[in-house]
């Protein structure tokens, strides 16, 4: 089986600050992190691998010192890395992004089929979600977004079974293979490197494309032309209002106002009713 | 001349940190009062690489250098000397089974000992040969395609537990020269052991004596060749003093950081006790020392690193100043606490318990001083 993790290095959000006058994020002196939206596919993709066989190629596109994130993925175990740099790619936004992530795992694929594709939920740093979904729909891909847990893939039938988060529950759906999954924080922790492969992470080749060698025919879909995006304003969305439950304690025993409690949950969730086991109800 | 560790160094360190950080401090107090053999703990560690840090990668080991050994055992040790020193123990024996093993015995060894499925013991001392080891009197009289053993091992760290002992017995004549290096597994029928020593630190690992009475071990399970056992012993102990003396300072510096934390706290006459100069005098002193132990330590770890004809005398050297200075810090440390030192719940006192017995093992102060003294002399 061949996986494909998409990450990016991102300046380290502890130590973020945004431009007062042009609202983007000042990147200069800040510590640099890999996204760590992109450490839980990391992980999973590891888990895939060492159950089922085959390889896990890290792709990431930035300046050349993004190398580092690729050999920090490769000494937790990655297999391969491909590291995107071109001064065309310099200012992508989403839209420009996806393509030449697209492009370049379109090149991967030719030289050994990709059968999974996996992207941070988001990054810390852009925060729009867009880029996983961007590449499934530029690859034709399935896409599974939110992924809480991959419940099992069978390569034989080709088919993936998982857990997404999803207002008010949870859903399980069924895709096959080739398809692009995005993962919900806390799915799972990145395991640590051993020295063994830290050791062989040092002195690993990082395959370095440019936007020719990564196949682009059409620079223009390429950095800041490729990009229509305009940042207007950074802005927090306000949280949306939830109406209160009220309920009667006057005169009721405890477990009377838990039960209305729960009831009053249950009627404003009706999804959540399939998910809790019986048995809790029962009690 | 470069002081600079490389970027790989780093990641070790780092790694080791976090590991520490995250798998052993939270445990460390309780391994201690409790006298539990972290097993699990060590077996994690095994997995990231550190139970065969300059083993042989062909059989699991992870084939780093010992400059590498150190930065990471002064990382585990910052949190808790005694397990850390025991997986010293354990690394020191099984490079001797992948320096001097045949290819056989290598790939028969190794792999459980680099994953710790199975761990490690060094047997050296008896109770009539402590710091004049090649004085030892365990016999290996050779039967055949057999040795026979017969004798009796003291303090042995590990012992009663670990699966595989490395044992140094005497096949000739009386000397160095008259003793041979065989690897023992703990099945062997004529293997027995002596009631757990209780001890003021080391808590974490159990110690005790271990005694042999006619035990077969093939010819097969010598390192080396016959006679070679002394020089096997030492070489092994080379790199032993070097991890042992790694501990030391960061059992220290681990000691000295809680020092740090307390002293910012601690309030007495009106403002907190770091702002005393005699406080920041004490402070400067010890991170000095500290710093300057470790660069002898780095330097008898390059010089042992580049094979070097001197690399035994510094890193007789540098076992000799890291424990006594790692131990000086850590007595500072629990003096700058004050009463609070004293008290099982900070972890100072932990730490100083195990760093006294570094002053001792793997040859005594004294004894690096008679290995430093003698060279100097003849020159
Ligand atoms: C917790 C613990 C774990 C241990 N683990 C192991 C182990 O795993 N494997 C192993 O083989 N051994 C182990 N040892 C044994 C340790 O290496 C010895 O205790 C040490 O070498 C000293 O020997 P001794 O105790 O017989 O002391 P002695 O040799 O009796 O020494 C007593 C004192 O005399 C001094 N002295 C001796 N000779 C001289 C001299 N010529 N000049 C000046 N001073 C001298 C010593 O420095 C010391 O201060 C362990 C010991 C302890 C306490």
């Amino acid at each position: 089986m061949h996986i494909v993790v998409c990450i990016k290095q991102v300046p380290d959000s502890a130590q973020i600050r945004v431009h007062p006058v042009t609202n983007t994020i000042m990147r200069q002196g800040v510590p640099t992190i890999i996204n760590p939206y992109d450490l839980v596919v990391l992980e999973e993709a590891l888990r895939l691998r060492d159950q089922f066989g085959g390889k896990v190629t890290v792709l990431t596109m930035g300046p050349p010192m993004a190398d580092e994130s690729l050999r920090k993925a490769l000494a937790c175990g990655a297999d391969a890395a491909v590291l995107l740099t071109d001064r065309f790619f310099a200012g992508s936004d989403t839209l420009a992004t996806s393509f030449a992530l697209s492009t370049a795992i379109k090149k991967i694929d030719a030289e050994e089929p990709v059968d999974i594709v996996f992207a941070g939920k988001q990054t810390i740093d852009g925060d729009t979600a867009q880029v996983g979904p961007g590449i499934a729909k530029r690859m034709g891909l399935n896409q599974l977004t939110y992924v809480s847990a991959i419940r099992s893939l069978d390569l034989g039938s080709r088919s993936i079974v998982v857990e997404r988060r999803a207002e008010g529950g949870t859903q399980v759906l069924t895709t096959g293979l080739p398809c692009l999954i995005t993962m919900l924080e806390g799915s799972n922790v990145l395991r640590r490197g051993s020295l063994p492969d830290m050791f062989r992470a040092a002195r690993a080749e990082v395959t370095t494309w440019n936007a020719e060698q990564a196949g682009v025919e059409d620079i223009t879909q390429c950095g800041l032309r490729g990009s229509p995006t305009v940042v207007k304003k950074v802005f927090a969305p306000k949280p949306r209002n939830e109406k209160a439950v009220l309920v009667e304690t006057e005169g009721k025993s405890d477990a009377e106002i838990a039960r209305a409690a729960i009831d009053a949950l249950f009627t404003a969730n009706p999804k959540l009713e399939a998910e809790i086991p019986e048995l809790v109800l029962a009690s | 001349m470069d002081f600079q560790l490389t970027e790989e160094q780093v990641q070790f360190q780092d790694m080791a940190r976090d590991f520490a950080t995250h798998e052993m401090a939270p445990h460390a107090g309780d391994w201690d009062e409790k006298k539990i053999f972290p097993e699990d703990t060590l077996r994690a560690a095994a997995a990231l690489g550190l139970a065969g840090i300059y083993v042989g990668d062909d059989v699991g080991g992870s084939g780093l250098t010992r400059l590498d050994a150190a930065l990471i055992f002064e990382e585990l040790a910052a949190v808790c000397p005694s397990t850390a020193a025991y997986l010293s123990i354990h690394n020191m024996a099984s490079w001797m089974i992948d320096r001097f093993g045949s290819q056989d015995t290598r790939q028969k060894f190794l792999p459980n000992l680099c994953s710790m499925e199975h761990f490690a013991s060094y047997c050296l001392t008896e109770p009539g040969a402590g710091s004049d080891a090649a004085s030892l009197r365990t016999r290996a009289e050779r039967d055949g395609d057999h040795y026979v053993l017969n004798g009796q091992k003291a303090f042995i760290s590990g012992g009663g537990r670990s699966d595989i002992y490395v044992v140094m017995a005497r096949t000739g004549a009386d000397g160095p020269k008259g003793i041979s290096t065989f690897v023992v597994e703990k099945d062997r029928e004529g293997l027995s052991f002596g009631k757990q020593e209780v001890k003021m630190g080391w808590n974490s690992q159990p110690t005790c004596a271990v005694m042999f009475d006619t035990l077969r071990v093939p010819v097969a399970n010598r390192l080396g060749a016959e006679g070679e056992g002394f020089k096997i012993a030492m070489m092994g102990l080379d790199g032993g003093r070097l991890n042992i003396g790694a501990c030391s300072l960061g059992g220290a510096r681990g000691a000295m950081d809680a020092a740090l934390t307390h002293v910012r706290e601690r309030k007495q006459f009106g403002k907190a006790i770091a702002e005393f100069q005699a406080t920041q005098f004490k402070l400067a002193d010890m991170a000095t020392e500290l710093e300057s132990a470790r660069l002898l330590l780095h330097k008898a770890a390059s010089l042992l690193d580049a094979k070097d004809p001197r690399a035994t005398q510094f890193c007789a050297m540098a076992k000799r100043l890291a424990t006594d200075v790692g131990f000086q810090v850590c007595d500072e440390a629990l003096q700058l606490h004050g009463g609070y030192g004293y008290i099982r719940e900070y972890p100072v006192e932990r730490i100083l318990r195990d760093l006294r017995v570094h002053r001792i093992l793997e040859g005594s102060n004294e004894i690096m001083r008679v290995i430093v003294g003698r060279r100097i002399v003849s020159g």
